[in-house]
C-alpha cells in the first residue's frame, strides 16, 4: 500500500482526491483536470468504437455474439424510452443509450483497485489521478447541462417560443400570478439538473471514499484489521457494484423523463 | 472538486458521443433489428400458411384415396358382372352347340337303325325262305306261296 506520507489515513485521502490540473488562462476556473477528461474521453472512445464495430456491420440475419450484445443493451434501452415517450425517438433513444453505457463504464471505474491507477500514472509522472470521473462534479454536471440543454430545446420545438413562454408565465397559478409563475417554472427547471449531477456525484463520490477508508485497514498496521478490510473491501465492492448499475440507471431513465416531460403539453 | 474548465471538455464529449451514437450506432442497429423483427414475423407467416397447405392438401389426398378406392370397387364389380355375363353366353352357346350335335348324331342314329332294321328284314326273309325250303324241299315253290311270303315280309 502507499500510505507511507507522514499523515497517515487522511493525507492518503487527501492524495487521492486530488486531481491532476493544468490551468491556463487566470482564475481558478481555467483549470482543466486532465484526470477527469482523460478517462472519461477514453472511455467515450472505447466505448463508441466498441459498438461502432458491432453496428456498422449490422445484419438483419443471424447475428454474431457481439451484435447480439450489442442488440440487447439497445433494445433494453429502446423499451425504456418508449415506456416514457411517445414519439420520435431518433435523438432520444441513441442519447439514453450513451448515457447508460457511458455512465456505467465511467462508475466502473470505481471498482479498479483503488490505487492501481493512480500508481500507474504516478510512474508517468502524474502527481495526483482520480480514476473516477463520475465522482467529479464536473462531469455529472457536463452532462445535466447537456440534458437541461436539450429540455429546454425540446420544449421550444414541442410548444413553439409563444407557446413555452405562455406555458412559462401562466402555469401552475394562472397568467394574475405571472412572476410567481415564472419563478416556480425556473426552480423547477433548474431543480431537474441539480438534482441529477449531485445524485450520480453523491453516490460515486462516497463509494470511492469508502474504498479509501477501508483501504486505510489494510495499512492499519493488524492483521485483525487487515483482514476486516480485505472483507469490507469484497463487501463494498459487491454492494458498489449494485449501485454503479442502478445510478447509471437513474441516470438514463430520467434524462429521458426530462425531456419527454418537456414535450408534453401542461 | 470546484466547477471548473472541466465542465465544457466533459460537455462537449458528451455531445460528440450523442452525436456519433445518433448516426454510426443507434440506426443501424435498429434497422437490423426491425428487419429481422418482419423476417421473424414473415417467416412464422409463411410456415403457418405451408401447414395450412399442408393439411389442405392432406384431406385432398385422403379423398383422392377414398375415390380412387370406390372406383376401383366399381370397376372390379362390373368385371365381375361382365365375366359372369359373359361366362353365362358361352355356357348357353356350349349348351346349344351340344344340343344341336345331340340332335344330328340321333338323326344318323335313326336312320342307319332304320337301313339296318331294312336289310335286316330283307335277311330274315330269305333266310326264312331257305329255312323254309329246307324244311319242305318240294312243296313249296317260290311262286306259288309268294302271296305268302310276302305277307310274313310285312309282318316282320
Amino acid at each position: 500500500m502507499m500510505i507511507e506520507a507522514p499523515g497517515g489515513l487522511s493525507e492518503y485521502i487527501n492524495h487521492h482526491l486530488k486531481n491532476l490540473t493544468i490551468h491556463f488562462g487566470g482564475g481558478s476556473f481555467w483549470t482543466v483536470q486532465l484526470d477527469t477528461l482523460g478517462v472519461s474521453v477514453v472511455i467515450g472512445v472505447a466505448l463508441s468504437a466498441l459498438l461502432w464495430a458491432c453496428a456498422h456491420r449490422a445484419t438483419s440475419g443471424v447475428p454474431s455474439r457481439g451484435q447480439a450484445f450489442v442488440e440487447l443493451l439497445v433494445e433494453f434501452v429502446d423499451g425504456q424510452v418508449k415506456d416514457v415517450f411517445h414519439g420520435d425517438t431518433r435523438l432520444l433513444g441513441p442519447l439514453a443509450l450513451t448515457i447508460f453505457v457511458w455512465v456505467l463504464l465511467m462508475n466502473l471505474m470505481d471498482v479498479m483497485p483503488l490505487d492501481v491507477i493512480p500508481y500507474l500514472m504516478g510512474l508517468a509522472g502524474a502527481e495526483h489521478f482520480r480514476a473516477v470521473p463520475t465522482s467529479e462534479l464536473n462531469t455529472t454536471f457536463a452532462m445535466s447541462l447537456t440534458v437541461l440543454i436539450l429540455t429546454i430545446f425540446y420544449s421550444f420545438k414541442a410548444k413553439g417560443a409563444s407557446g413555452y413562454m405562455k406555458e412559462i408565465f401562466t402555469v401552475p397559478f394562472g397568467p394574475w400570478l405571472a412572476p410567481f409563475n415564472l419563478l416556480m417554472n425556473l426552480i423547477e427547471l433548474l431543480s431537474k439538473p441539480l438534482s441529477l449531477s449531485m445524485r450520480l456525484f453523491g453516490n460515486m463520490y462516497a463509494g470511492e471514499l469508502l474504498f479509501m477508508l477501508i483501504a486505510g485497514l489494510l495499512g492499519a498496521g493488524s492483521t485483525i484489521l487487515f483482514g476486516l478490510g480485505v472483507f469490507g473491501y469484497l463487501a463494498w465492492g459487491i454492494f458498489e457494484l449494485l449501485i454503479i448499475v442502478i445510478q447509471a440507471f437513474i441516470f438514463m431513465v430520467l434524462s429521458v423523463v426530462y425531456i419527454a416531460m418537456a414535450q408534453q403539453h401542461h | 472538486m470546484n466547477i471548473n474548465a472541466t465542465l465544457f471538455g466533459e460537455a462537449i464529449a458528451f455531445a460528440l458521443l450523442i452525436w456519433f451514437c445518433m448516426h454510426f450506432i443507434w440506426p443501424p442497429l435498429l434497422n437490423a433489428m426491425t428487419e429481422r423483427q418482419q423476417k421473424v414475423a414473415e417467416g412464422l407467416e409463411a410456415a403457418e400458411r405451408a401447414h395450412a397447405e399442408l393439411k389442405q392438401a392432406d384431406t385432398q389426398v385422403a379423398d383422392e384415396v377414398r375415390k380412387a378406392r370406390q372406383q376401383a370397387t366399381e370397376i372390379l364389380g362390373k368385371a365381375q358382372q361382365q365375366a359372369n355375363l359373359v361366362m353365362e353366353k358361352a355356357r348357353a352357346d356350349a349348351q346349344a352347340e351340344i344340343g344341336r350335335q345331340q340332335a344330328g348324331a340321333q338323326a344318323n342314329i335313326d336312320r342307319m337303325v332304320e337301313s339296318a332294321r331294312e336289310q335286316l328284314r330283307g335277311q330274315v326273309a330269305n333266310l326264312a325262305m331257305q329255312g323254309a325250303e329246307k324244311i319242305l324241299q318240294r312243296e313249296i315253290g317260290p311262286a306259288a306261296h309268294k302271296a305268302l311270303l310276302d305277307q310274313l315280309v310285312t309282318g316282320i
